[in-house]
């Protein structure tokens, strides 16, 4: 093991302060007995209770949790067959076009793609609710769907699919029976990137989102601009507990996986 | 004796399996086929030898129906195929990577095709069994491809390709990614397997020495045209091109110009200060044709004294390439053209007769040489 040097130590120090100290503050103080959020008095687990017996904020947590499921679903499948194409469709009119075109919502300002959505559906006469935040979130996240799955594609070996067409497979069970269980992980990245990013947004949803219905997001940034209740923290822990559980489950699986493979390949070299 | 020889090829009244009838393909700019035609015969072990960038592999994806030739037809039993797709052909391919099914077992992966066609799970599971047992695999089965070794996914290809019995195999250098040691026994190996189960084979390979081992016919290509087409003894011994005797093996080439000395017998003059050379040609040339004259090394004979010989010439040994079972002494004449000989090493290293720098002659009958017109 190398030792670090002083100056590495503090560097990392105040990376990691700068980093995770606000987070710390906020749930620190969820825990907080006082309803003023600046003064500590005491341990209690009374905001969590509260909480749970908000009607408003669970409303909003299922319509955030419908919204999120639905929109990422369909933004996978649009995605993986938008990257699906412009790898593998070979040469057409204007694919050039199309993957630019594809990558372009990316760096698109959320205000802009909100507006654009907001006056496109009162254009169409939607009525503004859960329908419409979920098209505007699918819209969004499927680019970012696309991306992660296409970067699969494009290391995928073709002669896989080509072998199962030799095969006798036909082209749709070539995919179904080949390329997509190969490509499964960056089909589930995409899903969980789309997931968390429909989970988390504020302006797309704010824009397209009508009284009927409001998302956590939504919900919480209303509520703090009538001032930060304890609630909100005791919330806020929450997602944060959730988030850390998973991205520490999703790690902990991808090394067993490595382990496993890594350890195959020994055996299979030593058999030989 | 005569009928048991395997030559369907001479036989006016065979029908081909395969026809390539005037191919040509292009890829954009690229001629990768021009104006091909060649037949291939049902139980040949048929092979496609050239360098990098000949077509040979070209050839083979068109067979399989991964490319559509831009002109001209390509029959199977008869059939024009351009059009039908790769999997509605009854032509199987293994490819140069294996392209094994990673998230399949090796059970799975030979099951694959059978599955596509028919549901009858008794039958699918015999003919797997059947596969296994042929290419060594029982114990494997179960395992995925990537626990077992190099060798073994080898021949986990072979068997998901041989397993729906198609008419026509396709390999497409099939022992590339093996090292030297294995891929010499999974040439008769292969060889084995094809004999068995009577199935076609066309093998695209790089490697002379395994298209030599495994074919019954070699073609020789070269820029999308095919240069010979015959069995490796023919293509050895009797290259009809310059290209083709230089590509197959190693070769002493003279330039001259030849003139008939009577009964098939030419006498090429290759240097001004030496006498011409006697050799023999069944393929008639002109007087004063120019032309070269391909000698293998093995053919040539060295020696300390002048020998008594149809052809002989003086010259001095400038290099000796030792290489175990034989030595390759390079004779440099005083026309500064080198000759190749090649000797067996009969005797111990230290009891060899030449060294670098002595005076010899290099000799070879009028029948070892073929005189190649320009």
């Amino acid at each position: 093991m190398n030792r670090l040097s002083s100056f590495n130590v503090v560097s990392l120090t105040l990376g990691f302060v700068f980093l995770y100290v606000p987070m710390l503050i906020l749930v620190i103080y969820s825990f907080n007995a006082s309803k003023l959020v600046t003064v500590w008095a005491g341990f209690s687990t009374r905001w969590y209770g509260e909480l749970l017996s908000n009607e408003a904020f669970l409303d909003a947590a299922w319509v955030t949790l419908r919204v999120a499921v639905i929109s990422s679903t369909i933004a996978t499948v649009l995605g993986t067959m938008a990257a699906y194409v412009l790898v593998r469709g070979g040469r057409f009119m204007g694919r050039t076009l199309f993957s630019g075109m594809i990558y372009a919502p990316l760096v698109m300002p959320e205000v802009i793609t909100g507006l654009s959505l907001l006056l496109l559906f009162i254009g169409l006469g939607l009525d503004r609710g859960v329908l419409t935040i979920v098209l505007a979130h699918t819209t969004f996240s499927m680019c970012f769907v696309s991306v992660v799955v296409s970067s699969r594609l494009v290391s995928f070996d073709r002669s896989l699919e080509e072998a199962a067409l030799d095969l006798g497979a036909s082209p749709w069970d070539a995919f179904r029976l080949v390329t997509l269980p190969i490509i499964a992980p960056a089909v589930i990245s995409g899903w969980l990137l789309a997931f968390t990013l429909s989970l988390d947004d504020l302006v797309i949803a704010s824009f397209t989102s009508g009284p009927s219905a409001t998302t956590l997001p939504m919900k919480i940034w209303s509520s703090v601009r009538l001032g930060v209740s304890p609630e909100i923290n005791a919330l806020s822990t929450i997602l944060i507990g959730l988030v850390t559980v998973g991205v520490i489950a999703a790690s902990l699986a991808s090394k067993q996986a490595a382990l496993r493979a890594k350890r195959d390949e020994q055996a299979a070299a030593r058999a030989a | 004796m005569a009928e048991t020889v395997f030559a369907p090829w001479d036989d006016p009244t065979e029908r081909p399996l395969i026809r390539f009838r005037n191919v040509t393909k292009r890829f954009g700019d690229f001629t990768a086929i021009d104006d091909l035609t060649l037949d291939i015969f049902e139980r040949e072990f048929f092979a496609l030898l050239g360098p990098s960038g000949c077509g040979k592999t070209t050839m083979m994806r068109m067979l399989a129906g991964f490319e559509n030739p831009t002109d001209g037809a390509i029959e199977l039993a008869g059939q024009d195929i351009a059009g039908v797709p790769a999997n509605k052909r009854a032509v199987n391919m293994m490819f140069q990577s294996y392209a094994l099914f990673p998230h399949l077992s090796v059970w799975d992966n030979i099951a694959f095709g059978l599955r596509r066609e028919s549901k009858d799970k008794a039958a699918i599971a015999a003919r797997v069994e059947e596969m296994l047992k042929l290419t060594r695999l029982e114990k494997f089965a179960r395992r995925k491809p990537h626990q077992i070794s190099g060798g073994q996914r080898q021949r986990v290809a072979l068997a998901r390709s041989l397993a729906k019995a198609p008419k026509l195999l396709l390999l497409d250098e099939p022992l590339g990614a093996l090292d030297a040691k294995l891929r010499e026994a999974t040439q008769f190996e292969l060889m084995d397997i094809q004999e068995k189960t009577g199935t076609t084979f066309v093998i695209v390979t790089h490697d002379q020495e395994e298209a030599m081992t495994v074919a019954s016919r070699v073609a020789v290509m070269d820029e999308g045209r095919v240069m010979q087409v015959a069995t490796p003894e023919r293509i050895y011994e009797a290259p009809d091109s310059v290209y083709v005797a230089d590509f197959i093996g190693d070769v002493n080439l003279l330039h001259g110009t030849a003139t008939p000395s009577g009964n098939d017998t030419y006498a090429v003059t290759w240097a001004a200060n030496e006498a011409p050379v006697q050799a023999a040609s069944t393929r008639p040339l002109s007087s004063g044709q120019t032309c070269h004259l391909a000698i293998r090394p093995e053919k040539v004979a060295i020696h300390k004294d002048k020998p008594e010989a149809d052809n002989a010439v003086q010259g001095k040994v400038l290099d000796i390439a030792y290489l175990g079972n034989l030595s390759t002494y390079h004779v440099e004449l005083p026309t500064g053209d080198i000759i190749k000989a090649q000797v067996a090493n009969t005797r111990r290293i230290s009891r060899r007769d030449f060294t670098w720098e002595d005076p010899v002659w290099v000799s070879w009958t009028k029948t070892a040489g073929v005189l190649l017109a320009e």
